[in-house]
């Protein structure tokens, strides 16, 4: 991450992309199938591995490019590992491990964010397969995956809520499959984001992954590890962000000392670390639950919600010591302070993750 | 509207309703001018990081920028009150930057000529600055220092003709197109004096920056390298920057207040009107009860916010006025309203972003823009760190 990610942080930053090669180069290291079984070129190894990536992508320096490889190494491949056929998972798992196929994760539509059960993009049965149409937005990596692992409507209509949804695996480049926009994002600037459109896109039969109708309870069970991954990766860049102040605060007290420096900056930074060090505690613990495989909505939702809300708050913290600066573009800090704000809102607004506390404590 | 009695704040407490029936219209034609002149180029201007120079000459031509100047030089005022309006009714054009290169020229490098200059320096500076013919900016923060006076480290010194500037600033508001600037510079050992210096001097250069926030701002970093200037230059006493600037960061803190408060409501009218038409889980967003109290706190905070920026605007009147107000409390309240309003402005855009959900972080919504620009103005307008000193130093606490 140091040596050959962060070097080029700002450079991707404004190009508002990094390089297909930089999947590859992670591939080739063994980075993108941590926890894929090693019949499919993984390392077949535990939860705490993609803890550590998680944790590391952080040093890349740039929040787009961690979040850009979460997406491809867990969020979109993980429901082929538990849901695929082996032939699933030999066309789409192996290559994404190889980092030569780029997977995307197509759940959020216009009209259907945080509400899951809104999905209007149907699949309709074919002569030999389905028929797709609809509208996805905000999807990670979408401008230039070669697959994308979505959520789509086979049966019922929005009304009834959390029935009729299914999971596909969608290549790209299929005819009536468009990316209709790139989306120009505050923050997290070196990953693309795509609208995409699908018009009358045909899949076979065996591009349904799992059973049909049951993509709401399997998006679910995604979007947990999906949210303690967000979780992990909010309190390491709060670390880096963290860090990076208490150089900047001591470089200014050195300045001042002839004032006696401050105790209420360095009290700050004592409530930056304390807030840090509970959330990394919440995160273990939630990543050691879900590595166990034991239940851990409420947890993860907790955790999710406190890491988030602590990430902001330690970026601002960040900005508001380093305002000597004036609020100059481009400083890590205040890239840290664009980035961390989608945390509040991607893999499920903070409101989200209260009414799932709010339901899972019986209120 | 005079006073009905005599009390420790000059009878500043007992202006109500604040504004009259004067500025009732001004607001009126104000609210008009920006609506024909700013706001319909707003997301434009955003995108190209830039408006037409020729705005400050609109926005002269319409006598705004004399509203708190005598009109010995070319203004209708002074009045505080009329100021505040104009100052209201731009805030609600919600651009940060346009806003941001705007107040720079006429609440802090107009403001700084008016209180220090000579009659000369006031032709020279204040008239064209008032008709928006030429602009200024005003030059104090250092990198990696800010506005600590104690710290800067920007000279002058003193030669046969006058003096010889050498230094750094940044981040300079309107600095990148500006025609003079107003800049600090260390003259003594203990002494920091200010110098209106005309920007084609020989050894002046410039370059633009980007910031997080105000990205229609000309903002510029600014390298002084042996800039000779004449002894006329100095603006106000030798090594007397301090008080000058004292009384001109008041003004600007309590404009910048007042602005703050404006884009508060913007964007709370924005969230709300998103909130009305979005829907999720089958109803529109703000028929949550969750979001229809996060509303009402967001309106009390502004409420709270305003009403602490009008009373300090009470103080400054009647301090301008020539009423017995007591300095530290004009101090006081000044720096606990900016706090007040600074703050809630970041509130209020940052749950702006939050109830947009994804599209509070995409460019083409105008949410981004106001957290941005309400970070912004809570970092430039006086770092939350030296309010909070200011209100302690009021509270008979030093360090």
């Amino acid at each position: 991450m140091e040596e050959e990610l962060a070097p080029h942080a700002d450079e991707w930053e404004q190009l508002g992309r990094f390089p297909d090669e930089v999947f590859r180069r992670m591939g080739s290291l063994g980075f993108l199938g941590l926890t894929v079984p090693e019949d499919y070129g993984g390392q077949g190894r535990d939860y705490w591995s993609t803890v550590v990536l998680a944790e590391e992508l952080a040093r890349s320096g740039n929040g787009g490019v961690a979040m850009a490889i979460i997406v491809h190494t867990d969020m979109a491949p993980t429901p082929i590992v538990r849901f695929g056929t082996e032939q699933q998972k030999r066309d789409y798992l192996e290559p994404a491990v190889r980092g030569t196929r780029i997977a995307c994760l197509g759940i959020t539509e216009p009209e259907a964010g945080s509400d899951v059960a809104g999905i209007r993009t149907r699949a309709v049965r074919g002569r030999d397969g389905w028929v797709i149409n609809g509208s996805k937005t905000f999807i990670t990596n979408g401008v230039r995956a070669d697959f994308c692992t979505m959520a789509v409507r086979t049966s019922g209509s929005p009304a009834d809520g959390h029935d009729g949804l299914s999971l596909f695996l969608v290549d790209t480049d299929l005819p009536g499959y468009h990316v209709t926009r790139e989306l120009d994002k505050l923050g997290m600037r070196s990953s693309d984001t795509a609208e995409l459109h699908l018009e009358d896109v045909h899949v076979p039969e065996r591009a349904l992954l799992g059973a049909e109708g049951q993509g709401f309870q399997q998006i679910m069970w995604e979007l947990q590890g999906e949210r303690l991954l967000a979780a992990v990766q909010a309190v390491a860049t709060a670390q880096l962000t963290f860090e990076r102040t208490v150089e900047h605060v001591r470089a200014r007290d050195a300045r001042e000392r002839s004032r006696g420096g401050s105790d209420a900056r360095r009290h700050r930074l004592v409530d930056v670390a304390t807030a840090i060090e509970a959330c990394r505690r919440l995160v273990y613990d939630c990543a050691d639950r879900w590595n166990r495989g034991v239940d851990a909505t409420l947890e993860i939702a907790m955790c999710k919600l406190a890491s988030a809300r602590t990430s902001q708050q330690v970026a601002q913290e960040a900005l508001s010591l380093h305002a000597d600066d004036g609020g100059l573009e481009g400083s890590p800090i205040e890239r840290a302070w664009r980035d961390a704000r989608l945390l509040r809102i991607a893999g499920g607004t903070d409101e989200v993750q209260r009414e799932i506390i709010a339901r899972s404590m019986g209120l | 509207m005079t006073p009905s009695r005599t009390s420790a704040d000059g009878g500043a407490g007992t202006r109500l309703p604040l504004f009259g029936d004067e500025h009732d219209a001004l607001r009126a034609m104000a609210r008009t001018f920006v609506a024909r002149e700013i706001s319909p180029n707003v997301e434009a201007w955003e995108r190209a990081e830039d408006f037409p120079r020729g705005l400050f000459a609109t926005v002269g031509d319409a006598g705004l920028f004399g509203l708190k100047f005598a009109e010995r030089w070319g203004g209708s005022g002074p009045d505080l009150l009329a100021e505040a309006v104009w100052v209201q009714e731009l805030g609600r054009a919600a651009s940060g930057g346009l806003a941001a290169d705007l107040a720079a020229h006429a609440q802090r490098a107009l403001l700084h000529v008016d209180v220090a200059g000579t009659d000369a320096q006031k032709q020279r500076y204040l008239e064209p600055g008032v008709s928006g013919q030429r602009l200024g900016a005003v030059a104090i923060a250092e990198p990696g220092v800010g506005r600590d006076l104690e710290a800067i480290a920007t000279r002058a010194q003193r030669i046969s003709t006058g003096w010889l500037l050498d230094g750094r600033k940044s981040p300079v508001t309107n600095g990148a197109w500006c025609d003079w600037v107003v800049v600090a510079a260390r003259t003594g050992a203990g002494g920091v004096t200010l110098f209106v210096v005309d920007t084609d001097a020989p050894g002046i250069t410039r370059r633009r920056l980007r910031t997080l926030g105000w990205r229609s701002a000309h903002t510029a970093h600014m390298v002084f390298d042996r800039v000779a200037v004449p002894e006329d230059a100095v603006l106000g006493e030798v090594d007397g920057a301090d008080r000058a600037l004292a009384r001109v960061t008041a003004w600007e803190r309590l404009a910048s207040s007042l602005g703050a408060v404006a884009a508060a409501e913007v964007a709370l009218e924005g969230a709300i009107a998103y909130a009305q038409q979005r829907q999720a889980f089958g109803r529109p967003v703000a028929r949550f009860q969750v979001w229809r109290h996060r509303f009402a706190d967001l309106a009390t905070a502004i409420a709270s916010g305003k009403a602490l920026a009008e009373h300090a605007l009470r103080l400054h009147v009647a301090h301008r006025g020539g009423g017995r107000v007591d300095p530290d409390e004009l101090v006081r309240v000044t720096a606990v309203a900016a706090m007040v309003a600074q703050r809630t402005a970041c509130e209020v855009a940052d749950e702006a972003v939050q109830v947009h959900g994804g599209y509070g972080y995409v460019m083409e919504f105008p949410a981004q823009r106001w957290w941005r620009d309400a970070w912004m103005g809570a970092l430039a307008g006086g770092p939350q760190e030296i309010t909070t000193r200011e209100v302690a130093a009021t509270l008979g606490l030093s360090g």
